[in-house]
């Protein structure tokens, strides 16, 4: 039996804090989530029970650190339907996930000539290191454009896929416009070409279905910290062929096999990627996130958040001079807005004497403020915390913006 | 001429009798507002600031050792904070302004934290004034490019 979306915001201590004489409202979720008390306990109880080294000691500590550690790897598999936890490797987040990928995989099969597709709608950590690889292999870095209403023109990807094509690159929901992009027809499209699909999933693991063999994508990257888990500590879910054939990508301990001085073999799956000491407390952590976000249906808490982003689109568009950016058929949980005449950052900074947090800027995208010839924007994005309350406050907020910037 | 000194602590006084956030922000907005317009010819990239959210340009001159500005941006906000710079320094001597130790951004009952003076600019409109004043004194009329002192 699953629990109402309803009663999730006592789980959140956080929500209690005034900020600028104000009860927060928070509308930054697309940059964080905050975090439920299970998730902070969990940490804590970590540090103050069990702290060891994992895989290493012989002793009762190092025993149930290594358990819990190897149990959240688990939990993760489960929670994406991934085949087997083996293809599940911890990493500091979306940002190295993709990293990964881009050097480990792009070392060995991506050459002078060769070709990678991203799309004009992504993140910079899902753009930059595809560009970079492109720059270190002279590959051609292809880019898939999206149109007015922010979506992706899939006649132009086809268009793009050709013979030279190794890999592309693509997230679940823009973090910049909210758009869900339709990755499984791209995955479809991509794989007839015989090209494999990473999808950044960093904006839709925590709201959407997140089955990585129902989606059938060849690598999936996600963040704890946007997902109700603690920050620094992320997942990259490969194909194993895929990951068998890679190389390491950080070389150290824990990843090796056997070491002379002529010599190196590599540890199996998942060790080879994880070198060095992990953060076992986040992993923990993040484990207890999936248990928590486990807690909702699924259906449920989609029809809450879509019914909420709704609501505030509807009410932000009778503002005088608003322009809401996109309009995606699909839509998740973010509103990319800017007011006539007025920065973006002069909103951002009103609404947070109000105690509204939301973010303005680029976003970490700047193909699209280009594309858009805009500076910047205000968002607010939404998370499973967040009442009707919450956007009445951004509607009140904004109308006072205007009063005092005499707009 | 009044110093530094004296015109900052006016400023204080003037935003002290101002009862909560939304009527002092209320006058630095009519600040900036107030800010002679930039010439348009020197809007230019090479004197765009980095560093801040929003865009800010800044030019700087250098005449008999004096220290004077222009300066632009998209936010009304930055722009009262770039009335409250001119107000203070604009037309100091260079001496002055490399030495002039403003706490009047810490005392205005806007900005809490140290993080939003980065992303407001102040810190990078300052450090290139004060770069900026130590050129001056070593006799540069014109100065270089914003870039190389506004990343703080």
């Amino acid at each position: 039996m699953s629990r109402s979306v309803l009663s999730a915001r006592a789980d959140f201590p956080i929500l209690n804090e005034t900020v600028n004489d104000h009860p927060l409202v928070y509308l930054d979720n697309a940059a964080t989530t905050q975090k439920p008390e299970v998730v902070l306990q969990a940490m804590d109880d970590y540090y103050r029970h069990y702290n060891a080294n994992i895989h290493r000691g012989n002793h009762a500590l190092a025993a149930r650190a290594t358990q819990a550690h190897e149990e959240a790897r688990a939990k993760v598999a489960r929670f994406l339907n991934a085949e087997d936890p083996k293809q599940i490797i911890f990493t500091r987040g979306t940002t190295e996930s993709i990293n990964l990928v881009a050097y480990s995989f792009g070392d060995t099969f991506i050459h002078t000539g060769d070709e990678v597709i991203t799309t004009q709608l992504e993140h910079h950590s899902n753009y930059v290191p595809w560009e970079l690889l492109c720059q270190r292999k002279q590959a051609k870095f292809q880019v898939i454009p999206f149109d007015e209403n922010g979506e992706l023109n899939l006649e132009v990807f086809k268009s793009l896929l050709n013979e030279r094509t190794r890999i592309v690159a693509v997230n679940q929901v823009s973090n910049s416009l909210g758009t869900v992009n339709p990755v499984e027809e791209i995955i479809r499209i991509a794989h007839a070409a015989g090209v494999p699909v990473l999808v950044d999933g960093a904006q839709g693991v925590q709201h959407l279905e997140r089955d990585v063999q129902k989606m059938d994508c060849d690598f999936y990257a996600f963040s704890s910290h946007k997902m109700y888990g603690p920050m620094g500590i992320g997942v990259l879910y490969g194909k194993e062929k895929w990951l068998e054939a890679m190389p390491p990508f950080l070389s150290g301990g824990e990843m090796i096999d056997t070491v002379t001085s002529s010599s190196v073999t590599f540890n199996v799956l998942p060790f080879k990627f994880e070198a060095g000491t992990p953060y076992v407390p986040g992993q923990i952590g993040l484990g207890v996130a999936i248990d928590y976000l486990e807690t909702f249906d699924l259906h449920e808490l989609q029809t809450y958040e879509d019914g909420l982003l709704q609501y505030g689109l509807e009410q932000l568009a009778d503002i005088p001079g608003i322009v809401i950016y996109g309009n995606p058929k699909l839509r998740s949980c973010i509103i990319p807005f800017n007011l006539e005449g007025v920065s973006a950052y002069d909103v951002g900074i009103l609404l947070d004497t109000q105690g509204v947090a939301v973010r303005t800027g680029q976003h970490c995208t700047q193909p699209i403020m280009d594309a858009l010839n805009i500076p910047g924007t205000v968002r607010a994005s939404l998370a499973l915390y967040n009442n009707k309350e919450d956007v009445d406050a951004l509607i009140k907020g904004v109308h006072r913006v205007l009063k005092i910037l005499k707009r | 001429m009044t110093t530094i000194t004296e015109i900052e602590q006016s400023l204080i006084d003037d935003f002290a009798v101002l009862e909560n956030w939304e009527e002092r922000y209320d006058y630095l907005i009519e600040l900036g507002q107030n800010l002679p317009p930039m010439d348009p010819e020197l809007k230019i990239d090479d004197n765009k600031v980095h560093g801040c959210q929003s865009s800010v340009w800044f030019a700087i001159r250098c005449e008999d050792e004096k220290i004077s500005f222009q300066a632009d941006s998209d936010s009304l906000i930055i722009k009262g904070i770039v009335a409250i710079l001119q107000k203070l320094l604009n037309g100091q001597p260079a001496k002055a302004v490399e030495n002039a130790d403003l706490t009047i951004f810490n005392t205005l009952g806007l900005w809490k934290h140290l993080s939003s003076q980065r992303s407001n600019g102040v810190t990078a409109m300052l450090s290139h004034l004060k770069a900026a004043a130590i050129l001056c004194q070593a006799g540069a009329a014109k100065l270089s490019s914003v870039d190389a002192v506004a990343g703080a």
